[in-house]
C-alpha cells in the first residue's frame, strides 16, 4: 500500500483505490459517459427537455398540431381570472392537506398496531399492502361503483339500518364528492405510510421502552420522547412522498368524477388535462401544470432539509 | 432482571406485560377493523364479478352482501366478447418493454454513479433523485406534444419511451443504494486480475446485486401497470389501449353500467400484479422503504 501511495495520481483516489484503479483514472470520466449514456439520453430528452418546453408552452397559444406564438403572460392572466382555476387551487391543497394528515396519523396508528407481538405478523403486513399494490384506476373502478347513485352498498346499508330513508347520490353532491375521493385517496395512501413507518419503527430497540417504563415512563410519554423523535428523519421522507403524490394526484379524480359534479372535484392536474387535451389548448394546460411547479418546490424543500436533519443524526456532515 | 438479557432486543420488548383482553381491544380489534375497510373493497369486486346481474339491480330481495348462484357470465364476457385480453396483452408488453429498458439505463447509471466515481458524479446522483419527485401528471402536456412531433403517438412505444423517465430515476437510486454495500475489494482483485469494467460489472457487481435488481423490477412492474396519464394521453386507439385506461370507458352503453364486467375486468387487471407481490413481498418492501430511505 505504501509503495503504491507513492505514485502521484493515487493521492486523487480514494485511500483503499490500489494502483490498479489509478491507471484507470485516465479513463474514468470517459467510462463515466457511456455508462451514463442510456439513461442520460431518455431522461434529457423526455423528462428535462419536456419540463422546460411546458414552461415555454405556457407562454404561447399552442393547441394540439400547432407549435402556437409566444403570447407572454395571456394564459396566466386568464386562468388567474378563470373562478374554475382558482377554485382547483383550493380543492388541490385542501386535497392535499385533510387526505395527507389523516393518512399520516392512521399510518402511524397501524405502523405501531403492527410492531406489537401479533400471530401471523407477516402474512398481516403482506394483506394491508394490497390496495397500494392493486392499480389505483382498477380500485378506484370498485369506489364508483360502491359510490354509484341508486346501488351504492352503503346507502343500502343504511336505508336497512334505519339511519336514511332514501339513496345518497355520493358522486352527484359537491360537498360529498370531495369528502369521497379524499375517503379512497387515504384508503389507497395509508397502507403506503404505515408499512415505511413499520421499517422505521423495527430499528428502535425495545430496550429503550424497556429502560424508560423501569424508569417510570408513561406509554404516550414513551411515544413522545422515544419514538418519535427517533422516527422523524423518516416521517419527514415519507410525508414529503405522500404529499407530493397526493398534490399530483390524477388517476383517482378522473376515474370517479371526472372533476364534476360543476368541477367541484377539479384537481389543478385533472383541469390542465381537461383544458389541454379535450380542450386542445396545450397553452392554458400547461399554464396550470406550470402553476403547480411552486407548490412541488416547496415540497422538495421540505425534504431537502428533512434529509440534512437525517446527516446530521447519524453524525455526519450538516 | 428476571427476563433474561438476550430478550432486550428481541423484537417482543415489553408486549409479555399485556394481558389477552387487553391486546384484543387495544390491538386486535382496531386492526380488525381497519383490515376490513382496506379489504373490502376487493370482496365487493370479487362478489359483484360473479353476482347474476338479476341480484345486482335488486336489492330487495336478495342481500346484496353474499351471492346466491354465482355466475361466469361476466368474466365470459370480458374475456371472450370484448377486447379484454388485447388490452391486458398491451398492458404486459408496454410494463415489461420499459422495465427492461429502463433496468439496463439503471444498472449502467448506478454503478458509474457509485463505483467509477467519474467527475461530477455526486452531482449527477443529486439530479437524479431530483429527476424522482417530478411527476407524471405535470410532464404529460409537454410530452404529448414531443410524442406527436417524433410521430409515436397512438404507438405502445410512446409508452415504453416515457415510463423509464420515472422508473430510471426510482431504479437507479435503489440500486446506488445495493452497489454502495458490495465491498470495494472484490472489484479491486478483479480488476488486479485484468477484468475490464464491463467483465466487473456482469461478473461481479450483477450476480451480487440480484436481490437489489429483483426488487427494483418487480416495484417499476407495478409503476408501469399502475401509470394511467401518460397512457390515457398518447393513446387513442382502442386496440392500443392499456388494461385501466380502456376499462374506464368500456363496458359503459350510454346510461346502462355493466357493473359486472367492469368489476370482473377491475379483477382481472389486479390479480397478476397481486399474484406477482404475493411472491415477492419482501423484495417489494425492501423497495418501496429503500426508496424512501434515501
Amino acid at each position: 500500500m505504501t509503495s503504491l501511495a507513492q505514485s502521484p495520481s493515487a493521492k486523487s483516489a480514494s485511500v483503499r483505490a490500489p494502483g490498479a484503479a489509478a491507471r484507470l483514472m485516465a479513463h474514468r470520466d470517459w467510462l463515466g459517459f457511456w455508462f451514463m449514456l442510456p439513461a442520460a439520453l431518455i431522461l434529457i430528452s423526455l423528462l428535462v427537455y419536456p419540463l422546460g418546453l411546458g414552461v415555454w408552452l405556457s407562454f404561447t397559444n399552442a393547441t394540439i398540431g400547432d407549435p402556437g406564438k409566444f403570447v407572454g403572460l395571456d394564459n396566466y392572466s386568464w386562468i388567474l381570472g378563470d373562478a374554475t382555476f382558482l377554485h382547483s387551487i383550493v380543492f388541490t391543497l385542501a386535497y392535499t392537506l385533510i387526505a395527507s394528515s389523516i393518512k399520516f396519523a392512521l399510518g402511524l396508528y397501524l405502523a405501531l398496531l403492527l410492531n406489537k407481538r401479533l400471530p401471523f405478523k407477516a402474512l398481516v403486513r403482506s394483506i394491508i399492502l394490497i390496495p397500494f399494490v392493486v392499480p389505483t384506476v382498477l380500485s378506484a373502478i370498485a369506489f364508483w361503483w360502491i359510490f354509484d347513485a341508486q346501488f351504492s352498498i352503503i346507502s343500502w346499508s343504511l336505508i336497512k339500518l334505519g339511519l336514511i330513508s332514501h339513496n345518497i347520490d355520493f358522486l352527484g353532491d359537491p360537498m360529498l364528492a370531495r369528502a369521497c375521493v379524499i375517503f379512497a385517496n387515504i384508503w389507497r395512501g395509508v397502507p403506503f405510510v404505515a408499512i415505511t413507518l413499520l421499517a422505521g419503527l423495527q430499528t428502535v430497540s425495545p430496550s429503550l421502552y424497556e429502560a424508560a417504563t423501569i424508569d417510570g415512563a408513561t406509554p404516550w410519554q414513551n411515544f413522545r420522547f422515544i419514538t418519535y423523535p427517533l422516527l422523524t428523519p423518516i416521517i419527514a421522507v415519507v410525508m414529503t412522498f405522500s404529499v407530493l403524490f397526493t398534490f399530483t394526484d390524477f388517476q383517482l379524480i378522473w376515474v370517479m368524477t371526472r372533476g364534476g359534479p360543476v368541477n367541484s372535484t377539479h384537481l389543478m392536474t385533472t383541469l390542465s388535462y381537461q383544458r389541454a387535451i379535450i380542450g386542445g389548448s396545450l397553452g392554458e394546460g400547461a399554464a396550470i401544470s406550470t402553476s403547480m411547479i411552486p407548490f412541488l418546490l416547496a415540497a422538495i424543500l421540505f425534504s431537502w432539509f428533512g434529509l440534512q436533519r437525517r446527516k446530521w443524526q447519524q453524525g455526519g456532515q450538516a | 432482571m428476571s427476563v433474561p438479557i438476550q430478550r432486550a432486543d428481541a423484537s417482543e420488548g415489553m408486549s409479555y406485560l399485556d394481558t389477552l383482553p387487553r391486546r384484543a381491544v387495544t390491538v386486535f380489534l382496531p386492526l380488525a377493523l381497519i383490515m376490513i375497510v382496506l379489504l373490502f373493497p376487493f370482496y365487493w369486486m370479487v362478489l359483484t364479478a360473479i353476482k347474476p346481474d338479476s341480484q345486482l339491480l335488486d336489492m330487495n330481495h336478495y342481500n346484496p352482501f353474499f351471492v346466491v348462484g354465482p355466475t361466469l357470465a361476466h368474466i365470459d364476457d370480458l374475456l371472450f366478447k370484448s377486447q379484454y385480453p388485447r388490452w391486458l396483452w398491451n398492458t404486459f408488453y408496454v410494463a415489461f418493454s420499459a422495465t427492461a429498458l429502463s433496468m439496463f439505463a439503471s444498472v449502467l447509471a448506478a454503478y458509474a454513479i457509485v463505483r467509477l466515481r467519474f467527475r461530477g458524479a455526486n452531482w449527477v446522483g443529486g439530479a437524479i433523485f431530483l429527476a424522482y419527485l417530478v411527476p407524471p401528471s405535470i410532464l404529460f402536456i409537454p410530452l404529448a406534444s414531443v410524442v406527436v412531433r417524433f410521430g409515436l403517438f397512438n404507438s405502445p412505444l410512446a409508452l415504453i419511451l416515457t415510463y423509464p423517465t420515472f422508473l430510471i430515476p426510482f431504479s437507479t437510486w435503489l440500486l446506488m443504494g445495493y452497489f454502495k454495500t458490495i465491498p470495494f475489494e472484490l472489484e479491486e482483485c478483479a480488476l488486479m486480475d485484468g477484468a475490464s469494467r464491463w467483465q466487473i460489472l456482469t461478473g461481479v457487481i450483477l450476480p451480487l446485486a440480484v436481490p437489489g435488481l429483483i426488487s427494483a423490477g418487480i416495484f417499476s412492474l407495478t409503476l408501469c401497470w399502475n401509470e394511467f396519464v401518460y397512457a390515457l394521453t398518447f393513446i387513442s386507439s382502442d386496440n392500443n389501449k392499456t388494461a385501466p385506461v380502456a376499462l374506464v370507458n368500456a363496458f359503459v352503453d350510454g346510461d346502462v353500467y355493466h357493473w359486472g364486467t367492469l368489476m370482473a375486468g377491475a379483477l382481472c387487471g389486479s390479480l397478476p400484479l397481486v399474484i406477482l407481490y404475493s411472491f415477492f413481498v419482501e423484495y417489494y418492501v425492501s423497495a418501496m422503504t429503500g426508496a424512501v430511505k434515501e
